[in-house]
């Protein structure tokens, strides 16, 4: 394998985009018909870009596995989408926001990527609010902005709570626009199982329909992977119970590198875990953190009570409350990073001052908001969220304090691509969750909404077409080739596999003990040791998956089936999350070793060995996979240790 | 807590479906509906039988993949309130529990609890969007939109797509998910170039896609989990007529 | 049903609202009418003489006819594509919505009562005095009708049955009609509902009044 060339283009920072823009090829109207993508994913990222390589004129095929596009997991996005717009006037600006999200990610990211990023932020708001998105606006009929995590100036826009519901709905309309123009056709209730290479490119997919459980083969000039993040290898998370990792992990088998693996974002403000059944994690927005004070007991004989339900938050006087994010990081209080609130609090956790009769949450308090702003504004702004807690709390958060506990929610890692979001494999890209591009080791509130986008609307459709222009002679291809053929029977051989098991233990509660596996050692804090032991644990488990999973032999939709090709997957990949995050020996953002912690608990980085990023290459499921870096140059931020004090 | 549960299994759109009952026990206060299905599905699994098939994704009320007719109700009988985010705590302990597909001619049932609605996406197709292309469009604080009608068209924009409307209307009208759409754009003045077109298309493909014809009763808004008002069927009225006198579509 | 099949749904209930807008008004004027042979009997018998089998009155009453005709008509179509819309299995528990009447669910029913009634009242009074002149008779007299029909407790009470079920019908009629041609708005809507129902007691009341005067007092 090649090494890796991030074909960044020459050139100061600030005009890289404008002169990769300038001198990349084109394709000529007549020749796009000509041309096929196929899109794997319809969330931010997959419906952006189906949406514009329609309306560019190519043919686009796209899959998703849901019963609609519009169910895609994008659509929980709460909290709100960035923008350098500066128009609340507060000193705003391109680099500003560039250097955040870099800073942000604690120096783990590519600045010419950030760069772009931030340079077309503006034009998502813009593309967005034509599309008729209802923002929330002032009186005087201007876009409202509002504060988040990891910022000192208000540059998020949003939608209520709901801002990934109407951005997403924006790009399904703006796909359905090409749907009925016939640009674009859309396949629903499709998994991706396979990516297909022809001589050393992507040309065409496996994928299973669901609903009639039979393979399909489709073949496309390039392949664009936006299928989202792989955090359901926790078995809990926010992800949605469909996301998975499998299509990018397929990518990685045929060649495709996946890089960063270890970087996973724990999210501060969920709702604490209750039990085993339980299936999914439920987000409450970061935007909770603008107004909401989060504290736990001074004293830890109070802690206890608590958790026995002898007394109630509120009974706890104002003074012997210890909001801990305000005492340890004055500069930024509440509004720290999400890393570094939800590290926080696993520490007060760890140390005996948590709350719930589990002793794993912290209150976030909004008593001092509602006093300050009247309970009316504070219904307006956070109304359908103080709802969505009761609903599943039996608590009202108007009255007692919010608890909340950090779960896994954000894959920053995922495929390596270059500049032009393509991975190692040539034709096939990567954008959105699925891609490990702009966020580092860590990332930002309101910008995986911001990326995707940016990826689906405003780069793709420029890279992929100096990508396509030199295929415009190739035809289009069969499906009857012997590759495809090789593809499709060999996910035929991987179903039977599975199918022939037959043992005696579910796939949810296998994945479940994969899920306690990663979380305790491959989690929130994470050593040597424990790394060891989750490499040989899961390997364990997996043989285990192999020789006893029970999925049921049925015709046609088969959910057991699903969930089982994925957890196999998960299987291989929570191990080479625990390789990567065993190799990188540093704490940088939400990758923290706790043998590399300064005196005060904040993490450590190591920027003289592991300023790069870690893209491995598989070798084989038995095999340990090739690390190959990509050194990181910062040419224009100072790399210094992160403070929000 | 103990259940009994009547669930509805159908193999496939071309069998007969009947109401197998079963009867479930520790099932968690704190459980959500769907969590409830998942503890029987796993009990089927390692019985050998087929587990219950059903439409679920986020889990959190947003996405609108589930959408279960739960004794007589979509999504049960609480307000503004998705399958996902109905837990056991609201039922009695031992009570029996009826759950039923969506049904309506729009929605063909596709195995056990989940339908078709891919009509819904036909809907939005016909044109529920702005034709922009992405790029060349102006800034955005280019043109203010009034504060109030933004925060109406957001709660247009709210609906999330379950098809309970639908489900639970006597004549299987989709009025109040049109609407929803027409409205949301039509509020804003970057939706209202098309406006006209858009509300003619939209209903027209509604009446050819099967669904029936509104009569007001206003079941879609007493059981909407997201409490999209029956007004902006009232707007999208008012927007055909003044659309058809004004500017009718050439066919 | 070959003449609606070009009709969009949304212009076959504009159709709907306006044959039962104009229903209602005529209602509203038919009661107003009738409330004066309680307060005047001389004043009934001059307007039953000045309406009679004059022009204006019979185009208004062929206008009436066709108002209840394609009210009547278009009701069984909806009902029937509405019905095939249903699909073909049904929900095994229905339960009531909160919010829903049970009106607005029954309103086919509640039309055929009301259309059954209907024609008994044409029986009793319409075809003794506008029928009868027209076919060159003189009228009957139209207090000595109310005296004779309303005289007997049996009609009585099947009137106040019929006047029953002609409020179920308005209840939700009136607002439906304002609903179907756009006049709703989040700041109406209850104001509306308020409203339908408001009209449908005072053109019930002014019909029972009558019926009730007459009973009682004969």
């Amino acid at each position: 394998m090649a090494e890796l060339n991030s074909k960044i283009p020459e050139g100061p920072l600030a005009e890289k985009w404008t002169n990769y823009k300038a001198n990349q090829k084109l394709v000529n109207p007549a020749n796009k018909r000509k041309l096929d993508i196929i899109v794997i994913g319809t969330g931010l990222a997959g419906a952006s870009a189906a949406a514009s390589f329609g309306e560019m004129g190519f043919n686009v095929k796209v899959f998703c596995i849901q019963d609609s596009p519009r169910r895609a997991h994008s659509i929980a996005a709460q909290g709100g989408i960035n923008a350098a717009k500066n128009y609340p006037n507060d000193g705003d600006s391109v680099y500003r926001l560039f250097y955040d999200t870099v800073k942000g990610g604690d120096y783990r990211a590519r600045e010419a990527n950030v760069y772009r990023l931030a340079e077309v932020s503006n034009n998502i708001i813009d593309q967005c609010v034509a599309q008729g998105i209802p923002f929330a606006r002032e009186y005087s009929g201007l876009l409202a902005n509002r504060s988040f995590g990891g910022a000192q100036v208000s540059r998020t826009f949003y939608a209520k709570g709901q801002t990934g519901q109407q951005l997403l709905l924006g790009a399904y309309g703006a796909m359905s626009k090409e749907i009925e123009r016939g640009t674009v056709k859309m396949y629903a209730r499709r998994e991706m199982l396979d990516v297909v290479i022809v001589d050393g490119r992507a040309r065409g997919v496996i994928v299973r329909n669901l609903v009639t459980g039979e393979l399909e083969r489709h073949a496309a000039h390039a392949v664009v992977i936006a299928s989202g993040g792989y955090g359901r290898v926790f078995f809990l998370s926010t992800n949605a119970m469909s996301s998975n990792g499998s299509a990018a992990w397929h990518a990685y088998k045929r060649g495709a590198m996946m890089a960063n693996p270890c970087f996973t974002q724990i999210h501060p403000t969920c709702i604490p875990v209750h039990g085993d059944y339980q299936s999914k994690l439920t987000l409450m927005s970061e935007s909770l953190r603008n107004d909401g004070r989060i504290w736990v007991p001074k004293d830890e004989k109070k802690a206890a009570l608590l958790r026995e339900g002898k007394i109630k938050a509120t009974d706890i006087p104002e003074e012997e409350r210890d909001y801990y994010l305000e005492r340890r990081y004055p500069a930024f209080g509440n509004l720290v990073p999400r890393d570094v609130a939800s590290r926080a609090g696993k520490e007060r956790c760890d140390a005996g001052y948590g709350v719930n009769n589990t002793g794993r949450a912290v209150y976030l308090d909004f008593k001092e908001a509602i006093q300050r702003l009247g309970r009316k504004a504070v219904e307006e702004k956070y109304g359908n969220l103080f709802e969505m807690y009761e609903r599943i709390v039996d608590e009202n958060p108007y009255v007692t304090p919010m608890m909340i506990y950090p779960a896994v929610h954000y894959t920053m890692g995922g495929l390596w691509v270059d500049y032009e979001l393509q991975t190692t494999v040539k034709g096939l890209f990567a954008a959105g969750e699925a891609n490990f591009s702009d966020h580092g080791a860590n990332r930002l509130g309101a910008s995986a909404l911001m990326q995707g986008l940016s990826d689906g609307y405003f780069v793709l459709p420029y890279t992929m077409q100096n990508y396509l222009a030199d295929q415009i002679g190739v035809p289009r291809f069969s499906t009857d080739l012997p590759e495809f053929e090789q593809a499709e029977k060999e996910v035929r051989e991987r179903i039977e596999k599975i199918l022939n098991v037959n043992g005696t233990e579910t796939v949810d509660s296998i994945h479940k003990r994969l899920g306690h596996i990663m979380w305790e050692y491959v989690g929130m804090s994470r050593t040597k040791e424990g790394l060891e032991k989750a490499i040989g644990e899961i390997k364990k488990l997996r043989t285990e998956f192999w020789q006893n999973v029970k999925v049921p032999r049925l015709d046609g939709m088969n959910n057991e089936l699903e969930k089982a090709l994925r957890v196999a997957d998960f299987l291989e990949m929570g191990e080479l999350m625990a390789r990567d995050a065993l190799m990188r020996n540093e704490s940088c953002g939400g990758h923290f070793r706790a043998e590399y912690q300064t005196p005060d608990g904040e993490a450590m980085r190591d920027d003289a060995n592991y300023s790069f990023v870690a893209a491995y290459e598989f070798k084989g499921v038995d095999n340990e996979p090739v690390l190959h870096k990509e050194e990181l140059k910062f040419e224009n931020v100072e790399v210094k240790q992160r403070n929000y004090k | 807590m103990k259940f009994i549960l009547r669930i509805w299994r159908q193999k496939n759109n071309t069998v007969k479906g009947k109401f197998v009952e079963y009867h479930l026990d520790n099932v968690p206060k704190e459980a959500s509906f769907l969590e409830m299905l998942d503890i029987l599905n796993e009990q089927l699994v390692m019985k050998g039988e087929d587990p219950v098939t059903f439409d679920h994704d986020c889990r959190e009320g947003i996405c609108g993949a589930c959408g279960l007719y739960i004794n007589g109700h979509p999504h049960g009988k609480f307000k503004n309130t998705t399958t996902c985010q109905l837990h056991m705590r609201k039922f009695a302990d031992g009570a029996t529990i009826t759950v039923e597909p969506w049904r309506s001619a729009a929605f063909p049932i596709i195995k056990d609890l989940m339908v078709d609605r891919s009509s819904l996406d036909k809907l939005i197709q016909a044109g529920g969007y702005v034709s922009v292309r992405t790029g060349g469009v102006p800034d955005a604080n280019a043109i203010p939109v009034n504060k109030h009608c933004a925060d109406l068209s957001m709660d247009a924009a709210s609906c999330i797509g379950c098809g309970a409307c639908v489900a639970t209307c006597k004549n299987g009208s989709a009025m109040l998910f049109v609407s929803a759409k027409v409205s949301q754009l039509a509020l804003l003045p970057q939706g209202q170039v098309e406006a006209r077109d858009r509300v003619q298309k939209m209903v027209a493909r509604m009446d050819e896609l099967g669904f029936g014809n509104c009569s007001n009763t206003f079941a879609c808004e007493a059981e909407c989990p997201k409490g999209i008002s029956v007004t902006n069927i009232a707007r999208m009225n008012r927007q055909f007529f003044a659309a058809k006198i004004a500017e009718p579509l050439k066919k | 049903m070959g003449n609606c099949k070009g009709l969009s749904s949304i212009t076959k209930k504009l159709i709907m609202a306006i044959t039962g807008g104009c229903l209602v008004f005529f209602l509203l004027f038919h009661g107003s009418m009738n409330i004066v042979a309680i307060i005047s009997q001389e004043g009934y018998r001059w307007i039953c003489e000045f309406l009679g089998a004059n022009w204006y009155a019979i185009v208004g009453t062929i206008g009436l006819a066709a108002m209840v005709a394609i009210h009547f008509i278009y009701a069984f179509i909806l009902s029937f594509q509405n019905y095939k819309a249903r699909g073909n299995q049904r929900y095994a528990v229905v339960e009531r919505q909160e919010g829903v009447s049970w009106a607005s669910k029954n309103m086919l029913v509640i039309g055929l009562i009301v259309i059954i009634g209907l024609g008994l009242h044409l029986y009793n009074f319409w075809a003794k005095m506008q029928l009868v002149e027209l076919q060159g008779e003189a009228s009957a007299d139209g207090i000595g009708l109310i005296i004779n029909v309303f005289g007997n407790s049996c009609y009585s009470v099947m009137y106040l049955v019929w006047l029953a079920f002609l409020w179920f019908h308005l209840s939700h009629g009136i607002a439906s009609v304002m609903q179907s041609i756009g006049w709703n708005s989040h700041v109406w809507k209850h104001r509306i509902e308020w409203l339908g129902k408001f009209f449908a007691i005072v053109i019930v009341a002014m019909f029972a009044s009558v019926v009730l005067y007459y009973w009682l007092i004969y």
